[in-house]
């Protein structure tokens, strides 16, 4: 059994959307450093409902790594330190003794924060519905090697398929940009066949949508993709550009 | 129409006009130091000044000069309404940001040395361009770089100048080829060299004319 630490958390408690922020120092004993960050603050919550005090709201579900649900900027970094890993998936052994962190909301305008780190991400699923998907109809199954795709291309598709749409490509960008997250989904479908015959309508569609939730440009600071947990490159938005250079002009 | 005005307006739409401009505005680059380096000749600024008087004689130059100062205008509007657009989509700084573990400071200041270079452009086409064209006195385009460039004050200005175009085009460069979608892993090697050209060489030497002609002279 590895011995446990005493970390000063500084987290952002808002009661609802309209209300003013603050942060809160709290400071939390016990913590094992094989705990995740997520069961770190299970640990503050238990000890803030122990005290009648209301628990830190976060979002969080799989707790694998997965499902995209977590959403915290940790000292600075959207899912903390480590490279390629989501909040959940951090463990406090990345930390010290000692240690003060501070825990943030992701922070774009799209993003409104609803309650302490919780922020509204809807934005995202308006996204997909404008064009993130084939709407052909495909039938079932097909069989194996029906429809030849070369294998870097799957490949390359299957990257960008990764996407958990976390936002952390937002919440990293200077700009509350979601062009990381727009070109994966555009990229995926542009890349294999059953893509293609609404590759130009999707990005357009895609594009304007992301516009109007009030996401920024990117200005290639390629933050976003040292952020992403699933590491998904921004030669995607390159593909992006281009494959919207093509709908709108060609 | 309306596609082209939503391409215009959209955010993609202006990174894209941002890379298109300042490819035009690298191109330019290149002639301008083509004949600068004809101040170096040793004929007292004879073939620059014919090449000087060629440029503000040739009839066909004219619209090129607009295309150009239209293209510096489009450049600098686009993206002063992209930095407004930007800032507005990030209302709320974060308490503890640590974005130099995520980005290089050349990406994030563009704007800004951007901002300066603009600065700097203003004086030096009003110090080149403008007595020149308007209000002629006499003076030769050589003879005029000679009198500009004995002030210590201005050649420092200029070096600072160029120090914040080389960080400008440091970014600009590579993320004009990444927004027109030419950033091909296969194109890698030639995209660097393309970059350390544009931001390192030609800047570089285009220092060494007000040094010149500050210390030779």
């Amino acid at each position: 059994m590895s011995e446990s630490m005493t970390i000063t958390l500084n987290v952002w408690r808002q009661k609802d959307k309209t209300s003013e922020g603050r942060f809160v120092r709290y400071t939390l004993s016990g913590v094992s450093p094989d705990m995740s960050f997520l069961e770190m603050l299970d640990l503050l919550n238990l000890d803030l409902i122990r005290r009648g005090e209301e628990p830190v709201a976060f979002d969080h579900d799989c707790r694998e790594g997965i499902c995209g649900t977590c959403s915290l900027y940790i000292n600075g970094r959207a899912h903390g330190p480590l490279k390629g890993v989501t909040a959940c998936q951090l463990h406090m052994r990345t930390f010290h003794d000692g240690d003060a962190i501070t825990v943030e909301p992701w922070r774009a305008r799209a993003f409104p924060v609803i309650r302490d780190l919780v922020v509204d991400r809807s934005a995202f699923d308006r996204i997909m519905a404008a064009g993130g998907f084939v709407s052909v109809r495909t039938g079932g199954a097909p069989d194996a090697n029906t429809i030849p795709i070369p294998k870097p291309v799957a490949e390359e598709a299957m990257d960008a398929a990764a996407c958990i749409g976390c936002g952390a490509c937002v919440a990293a960008c200077k700009n509350g940009s979601a062009m990381l997250f727009v070109a994966a989904k555009v990229s995926q479908l542009a890349l294999l066949p059953q893509g293609h015959a609404e590759r130009r309508q999707r990005v357009e569609a895609m594009v304007a949508q992301m516009d109007a939730e009030g996401f920024g440009s990117c200005s290639n600071t390629y933050a976003c993709e040292a952020e992403c947990p699933k590491q998904i490159s921004v030669s995607h938005i390159a593909r992006l550009n281009t494959e919207y250079l093509r709908a709108k002009l060609l | 129409m309306n596609k082209i005005s939503s391409f215009t307006t959209s955010s993609v739409g202006r990174k894209l006009s941002m890379g298109l401009t300042g490819f035009f505005l690298c191109s330019f680059l290149v002639v301008h130091l083509y004949l600068n380096l004809f101040l170096l000749k040793q004929d007292r600024g004879s073939t620059f000044d014919t090449y000087a008087d060629f440029m503000a004689t040739y009839p066909l130059i004219r619209p090129l000069e607009i295309i150009l100062f239209a293209g510096f205008l489009l450049h600098a509007f686009i993206g002063g309404w992209l930095w407004i657009t930007n800032r507005i989509a990030r209302p709320v700084r974060y308490a503890a940001n640590r974005p130099s573990e995520n980005s290089t400071l050349a990406s994030r200041t563009a704007f800004w040395t951007g901002a300066f270079v603009f600065i700097f452009l203003v004086v030096h086409v009003n110090t080149f361009f403008v007595r020149s064209r308007f209000f002629a006195d006499g003076m030769t385009m050589h003879e005029r770089v000679y009198e500009a460039f004995q002030s210590p004050l201005y050649v420092t200005f200029y070096l600072v100048a160029l120090a914040f175009l080389a960080y400008h085009l440091k970014h600009g460069v590579q993320s004009a080829f990444q927004t027109l979608g030419l950033r091909r892993r296969r194109y890698e090697t030639l995209i660097n060299a393309a970059a350390v050209l544009f931001w390192l060489v030609i800047p570089a030497v285009f220092a060494v004319l007000p040094l010149y002609f500050l210390l030779a002279h």
